[in-house]
C-alpha cells in the first residue's frame, strides 16, 4: 500500500493519474454525448410526431456512431480562399475549450479532475473563450454567410455572458466561495438547501430572487450555446448554416461535438449552481455507512439525472419555441436580463449583509 | 520546482514570442489572435505566481471581452496595406521620436527598479493570509484600505461608459421602433379599425 501511494505522489505517477482522470471524463462525456445527440433528435422528432432516427441499431441507438464514422471517413474540404491555419484551428479551439471546462466540474463527491479555488471563474473564463472558435471559423472561411454568422454569434455571446456573469455572482454571494465542490457540498441535506431556493430555510425569501435567476441563467445558457430559439448564427433560413457553412467532415464534427459538449456543460452548471449538483433532493443519513465509492456513485447518479433533465428541457425548447429576431435577442439580453440580474445581485448582497444569516460564511 | 521552472520558461517564451508576432505579422487579424495568445500565456504566468484570481480575471476581461471587440473591429475593417505603407516615410521621424522617448523612459524606469526597486533581489510572492483564498485576500484589501480608490476607479469607468454612449447614440427621425408594450396591450378593439372605402379612392395613408 505504501509503495503505491508513493508512486502516485511522484511526478510520473501524478501525471499518469491526471491523464487517466482526464481520459475517463472525456470518454464518459463523449459516450454520453453520442446518446444525448440522439435523444435531442428523438425528442425533436417526438414533438413533431415523427419517428426520428430509427434505422441504425435498436431504436436507432447507434445512429450517432454511424454519423461519427461518416464524418471521419469523408474528405476534408478546405476552401481555396480560406486562411488555412485559422480555418483548421477554429474547430480545434471550440472542441478543446468545450472539454477543458469539464476539468473543474464536480461529477460526484471527490470526483473532479481539478478542485481549484476559483472554479466558477474558470468556467466563466473558458466559456467566454468559446466565442473564438466560432468567430475564427467564420472569418477564416472567407465567405459571406459564415462571416455574418460569426459576427452575429460574437455579439450574441458577449451580450449574454454579462447576464450569466451576474447570475453566477448571486450564487457566489450566497455560497461565499468560488470552489464548485464546496458550493455543491453546501447544498446537501435536502432540496430546500439548493441555491434555487436561496440555500437553507433561513434564506428562503431569497427563493423569490433565485428562482427567476435560475430561469435567466437557463435562457442565457441557450443564447450562449447558440441553441434555438437563439440560433441566429446558424439560422438556416437566412445564413444557410452560419459560421459552419464551409466546414465538412472532421472539422465540422469537432464544431458539432464542441457545441453539444458546451450545451451539456451549461446543463451541468445549472445543476451545480442552482440544483445541488450531486446532492440528493432529500436528506441522506443512510449514506454514511456506505463505502466511499458507493457514495460517489450515488452522487454521480443524481448529478447525471439532473443534467440530463436540463438537457431534456433544452431539447424541448428547441422543438417548441420559434426563433427570435436579432433585435429582440439583443433587447432581451441588454434591456431585460442585465438590469434584472444587476438588481438581483444588489438584493442578494443586501440580504447577505442585513439578513438573518449575515456573516455566516 | 523543476516543473514550475519549465512551465515558466515555456509560458514566458510564448508570451514574448507572440508579443513580437503581434507587431510583426502582416495580417491584422492574425495580429489580434497573437495578442490573445499573449494575454492567455500571461494569465498562465499569473497562475504560476499563485495569483489564480488575477489569472482568471485576465482571461475573462481581456481575452473574453476586450480582445473579442478588437477582433470584431479588425475583421470589419477593410485594411489596405498599400495605403498604410504610403505615409510611412513621412510619419517615420515623428513616430520614431515618440517611440524613442518611450523606450528611453522605460529603460530608465526598468534600470531603477532593477537596481534599487522591487526587482533588486529575489523575492517570494507574499503568502496568502491564513485560511483565506487569494480572492478573499484581494477583496479584503480592495474594500478596506483602497475602498475610495476602488470606488473612484468605478466612477471613472462609469463616466467613460456614459461618454461612449453619448458620443455614439443617435436618434434618427422617422424610424419606427418596435414597442413591445403596445403590442402586448393590443386587443380586438384597439387592434382593428373598420373603415368605409369609396371605390376608386383608397385609404390615402
Amino acid at each position: 500500500m505504501d509503495a503505491t501511494t508513493n508512486f502516485w505522489a511522484t511526478p510520473g505517477g501524478w501525471t499518469l493519474l491526471a491523464v487517466g482522470q482526464i481520459a475517463a471524463v472525456m470518454i464518459w462525456i463523449l459516450l454520453s454525448l453520442a446518446f444525448l445527440l440522439l435523444a435531442d433528435r428523438k425528442i425533436w422528432a417526438g414533438v413533431q410526431m415523427r419517428k426520428g432516427p430509427n434505422m441504425v441499431g435498436p431504436f436507432g441507438l447507434l445512429q450517432s456512431f454511424a454519423d461519427f464514422l461518416k464524418f471521419v471517413l469523408k474528405e476534408i474540404v478546405i476552401p481555396d480562399g480560406a486562411d488555412k491555419v485559422v480555418f483548421i484551428l477554429a474547430p480545434l479551439i471550440s472542441f478543446v475549450l468545450a472539454f477543458g471546462a469539464w476539468a473543474v466540474v464536480p461529477l460526484a463527491p471527490g470526483w473532479v479532475v481539478s478542485d481549484i479555488n476559483v472554479g466558477v471563474l474558470y468556467l466563466l473564463a473558458i466559456s467566454s473563450l468559446g466565442v473564438y472558435g466560432i468567430i475564427m471559423g467564420g472569418w477564416a472561411s472567407n465567405s459571406k454567410y459564415p462571416f455574418l454568422g460569426s459576427l452575429r454569434s460574437a455579439a450574441q455571446m458577449v451580450s449574454y455572458e454579462v447576464s450569466i456573469g451576474f447570475v453566477i455572482i448571486t450564487v457566489i454571494l450566497l455560497a461565499g466561495t468560488m470552489n464548485l465542490q464546496t458550493i455543491v457540498a453546501q447544498q446537501g441535506g435536502g432540496f430546500w438547501n439548493w441555491y434555487v431556493f436561496g440555500g437553507g430555510l433561513s434564506n428562503l425569501p431569497m427563493a423569490l430572487i433565485m428562482i427567476p435567476m435560475a430561469v435567466v441563467f437557463f435562457i442565457s445558457a441557450l443564447a450562449e450555446t447558440n441553441r434555438p430559439p437563439f440560433d441566429l448564427p446558424e439560422a438556416e433560413s437566412e445564413l444557410v448554416a452560419g459560421y459552419q457553412v464551409e466546414y465538412s467532415s472532421t472539422p465540422y464534427l469537432l464544431f458539432m461535438i464542441g457545441e453539444y459538449a458546451n450545451i451539456v456543460l451549461m446543463c451541468a452548471i445549472i445543476t451545480i449552481l442552482f440544483f445541488g449538483g450531486w446532492q440528493a433532493p432529500f436528506p441522506t443519513p443512510f449514506l454514511e455507512s456506505w463505502p466511499a465509492t458507493a457514495q460517489s456513485f450515488f452522487g454521480f447518479m443524481w448529478f447525471f439525472a439532473k443534467t440530463v433533465f436540463f438537457f431534456f428541457l433544452i431539447a424541448m425548447v428547441k422543438a417548441i419555441v420559434p426563433r427570435y429576431r436579432y433585435d429582440q435577442l439583443m433587447r432581451l439580453g441588454w434591456k431585460i436580463f442585465l438590469p434584472t440580474s444587476l438588481v438581483a445581485v444588489v438584493l442578494v448582497a443586501a440580504w447577505r449583509v442585513f439578513g438573518p444569516a449575515q456573516g455566516a460564511m | 520546482m523543476a516543473l514550475q521552472a519549465i512551465a515558466f520558461y515555456l509560458l514566458a517564451i510564448v508570451t514574448i514570442g507572440s508579443g513580437l508576432a503581434v507587431v510583426s505579422v502582416r495580417n491584422p487579424v492574425h495580429s489580434v489572435l497573437f495578442l490573445i495568445l499573449t494575454f492567455f500565456s500571461a494569465a498562465g504566468l499569473f497562475l504560476l505566481l499563485g495569483a489564480e484570481f488575477l489569472a482568471m480575471l485576465l482571461v475573462v476581461v481581456y481575452v473574453g471581452a476586450v480582445a473579442v471587440l478588437f477582433l470584431f473591429v479588425v475583421m470589419m475593417l477593410d485594411v489596405d496595406f498599400g495605403a498604410l505603407k504610403q505615409g510611412f516615410a513621412r510619419y517615420m521621424p515623428l513616430g520614431g521620436l515618440v517611440a524613442g522617448i518611450l523606450a528611453a523612459e522605460m529603460i530608465v524606469v526598468a534600470t531603477a527598479v532593477a537596481t534599487s526597486g522591487a526587482a533588486s533581489g529575489p523575492r517570494e510572492p507574499m503568502a496568502a493570509l491564513d485560511g483565506l483564498s487569494n480572492t478573499e485576500t484581494i477583496g479584503r484589501v480592495l474594500y478596506t484600505d483602497y475602498v475610495y480608490f476602488f470606488q473612484a476607479a468605478g466612477l471613472v469607468l462609469l463616466v467613460a461608459m456614459i461618454g461612449a454612449i453619448v458620443l455614439t447614440l443617435r436618434h434618427k427621425p422617422g424610424v419606427r421602433r418596435q414597442v413591445i408594450a403596445d403590442q402586448v396591450a393590443r386587443n380586438a378593439q384597439t387592434g382593428m379599425r373598420s373603415v368605409q372605402i369609396k371605390p376608386g379612392e383608397g385609404m390615402g395613408e
